[in-house]
């Protein structure tokens, strides 16, 4: 996958890359790190549509039960398969090895509902004060 | 520690039955009869008392230890009640009993119907149902209710608001139940954000259910601008009462406008709870509802005797075989009882007042989620601790070897590293001491050695158990080793 400084964030702590108009869809270090050790993934089906900011797939963790929410509309084309049997790769490589989903976008202007590295940096910091 | 399986030898046992002088098997068709042996544990009497005897001790209980678990409302159940449950009048009824001849169990009757006052007056509700079997079960039934409220008006209603700081069986009770989950977020002071409320609210709402006080152990000073609010849409207001605990003689949830209630016995009125239960989750109800609640319900006739009537047309029906869980509804009637009026009101005193003390002794050491005037219950959290790399869980695991149970931790889920307290009425000033000295001892063993935390707890059977394996390789067969 990509350099993280080119991928998107939402407000929520899920990336997104693009590769070849394929959106593909995780969650970020921050989120995974909160969550800590993942033990389940339920993810959508292939073929699913789903819509931006809502929901996509949910993780549980030895903490709690979360929601991922799409951070863009689309039709999933594929599902990461390992996270069945491997949770916890998205403790251990979230910004690769653990993706989620990929998604043909159906609307690239919701781009703009989006942070870039920067702005999701800034969002993160004015989150612990 | 063995299985009672392992400890199995061939053909010993610890009972003797007498020569049977019939030939039982003659009426048994073939196909019900067994062909291989059945595998249960061949054990002595002996074996057996040492073996539940052993797996006891392992237990952490209330009896036995401090267990300030937020939100749970462990407290200690006194002893009296289990008398009350086991007089034989009550504990050998037959549950059919009353289809037979309810003249056999007006005692019985009676204790539901007295317990449906009792706790119509305590929360300001008009009527009750006492066959919710748990928290969670009551909250499905009130919103079938709720449901079933607006189904018969022709409401055309999709959705249930519910704070973010709730119980996780919210959610999932008003899913079950049809509705949409609407959420709302908690403000800077830790309440309900009642300005977001006003946004959300419109006639398609069929209502909102709360804690109260919340889950942070905070009363919301907006509450019956809540309850108007969701009124004014004609939707309905649901308390749970994980926390009634806080309010007990002080303050009624149907007089703060509420609709519908559940009430956890095995919380506020101190029957067992968690493995040990059961619980039971009464569900009272305004008298605008009371036409829905299910059935069988039990009256009281112009003769003074008790009777069960099905007769109610628009009742949700059925939630639960029999009657409820008796002998824990009648353990809680003997609770109330005892009380009475003031010792109830002593109850929520205490409560309120053993947190707040929890509070005062730990704020310098601890950060507090919201610093308000806490309730029953007072939510701190670890990221100072967590700065240093201990985390909640490592501050519960080092409780642990202190003999003390952990308080509930990452809950509520909007607090991060959160420590929820939650002492109750009954621990004394002295146990409290000692909790509040050893979560002191943790706070200063983070900042000096904060790698020591990953090796409690040291003195427990099991250590720390690799949770993730736990969750994903689940291994629940008895008869592995054999």
């Amino acid at each position: 996958m990509g350099n993280e400084e080119e991928y998107m964030y939402t407000k929520e702590h899920e990336w997104v890359c693009f590769e070849d108009n394929v959106a593909i869809v995780g969650i970020a270090e921050y989120a995974q790190s909160a969550l800590g050790d993942i033990t389940f993934v339920e993810l959508p089906d292939v073929g699913e549509d789903v819509e931006q900011f809502e929901r996509l797939a949910s993780v549980e963790s030895v903490k709690a039960a979360s929601d991922i929410f799409a951070p863009i509309s689309g039709k999933v084309l594929e599902i990461n398969k390992k996270l069945d049997a491997a949770p916890e790769l998205i403790n251990k490589s979230c910004y690769d090895k653990g993706w989620i989903a990929k998604i043909e976008p159906s609307d690239l202007d919701e781009k703009g509902n989006l942070m870039n590295a920067e702005e999701y940096q800034q969002f993160l910091e004015g989150l612990d004060t | 520690m063995e299985l009672i399986f392992e400890k199995s030898a061939s053909g010993r046992k610890g009972f003797q039955l007498p020569k049977s002088d019939v030939d039982i098997q003659a009426d048994i068709p073939a196909a019900y009869i067994r062909k291989t042996e059945c595998l249960l544990p061949e054990v002595s009497e002996l074996d057996v008392v040492r073996h539940f005897t052993q797996l006891s001790k392992l237990n952490f209980s209330v009896d036995g230890n401090f267990y300030p678990l937020g939100s749970c409302t462990m407290k200690y159940n006194p002893k009296f009640t289990e008398q009350a449950a086991a007089i034989k009048g009550f504990a050998d009824l037959h549950p059919l009993l009353p289809q037979l001849d309810n003249s056999l169990v007006q005692g019985a009757l009676e204790v539901l119907y007295h317990m449906d006052r009792l706790l119509s007056e305590i929360t300001g509700m008009d009527d009750f149902t006492m066959q919710p079997l748990a928290g969670a079960h009551g909250e499905l039934t009130g919103v079938m209710i709720i449901a079933a409220y607006h189904r018969l008006k022709g409401n055309k209603k999709t959705h249930i608001i519910i704070p973010d700081s709730a119980h996780g069986t919210n959610p999932a009770s008003a899913a079950i139940a049809g509705y949409e989950i609407v959420t709302i977020p908690t403000d800077d002071k830790g309440a309900l954000d009642f300005q977001k409320l006003k946004g959300l609210v419109n006639t398609q709402t069929a209502g909102l259910m709360l804690t109260c006080p919340d889950t942070l152990g905070l009363f919301n000073p907006d509450i019956d601008k809540i309850t108007e609010l969701i009124h004014a849409v004609d939707g309905l207001v649901y308390y749970d009462g994980a926390n009634l605990n806080a309010l007990l003689g002080r303050a009624r949830p149907g007089d703060l406008g509420f609709d519908v209630i559940h009430v956890n016995l095995h919380k506020t009125f101190a029957t067992p709870h968690g493995g040990g239960g059961p619980g039971a989750g009464p569900v009272g109800v305004k008298r605008k509802l009371s036409h829905l609640l299910p059935i069988s319900r039990v009256v009281k006739n112009a003769d003074n005797t008790y009777a069960l009537n099905y007769n109610y047309p628009d009742s949700i029906g059925y939630v639960a075989s029999f009657y409820g869980n008796f002998g824990v509804i009648l353990k809680a009637y003997a609770y109330i009882l005892m009380l009475g009026k003031e010792g109830l009101r002593n109850v929520s005193d205490h409560a309120v007042l053993n947190a707040s003390y929890m509070m005062a002794k730990l704020k310098d050491y601890y950060q507090i989620a919201y610093d308000r005037r806490c309730m029953h219950e007072c939510v701190f959290s670890a990221m100072r601790q967590e700065a240093q790399g201990v985390h909640a869980v490592d501050i519960a695991k080092f409780l642990i070897d202190k003999g003390m149970h952990p308080p509930t931790i990452y809950f509520p889920l909007i607090v991060k590293e959160a420590i929820m307290i939650e002492p109750t009425e009954t621990e004394s000033k002295e146990s409290m001491d000692q909790f509040i000295a050893a979560m002191i001892e943790a706070a200063q063993l983070a900042e000096k050695d904060p790698k020591s935390f990953k090796q409690y707890p040291k003195t427990m059977p099991i250590t720390r158990p690799d949770e993730v394996k736990a969750a994903k390789e689940i291994h629940c067969n008895f008869f592995a080793k054999r």
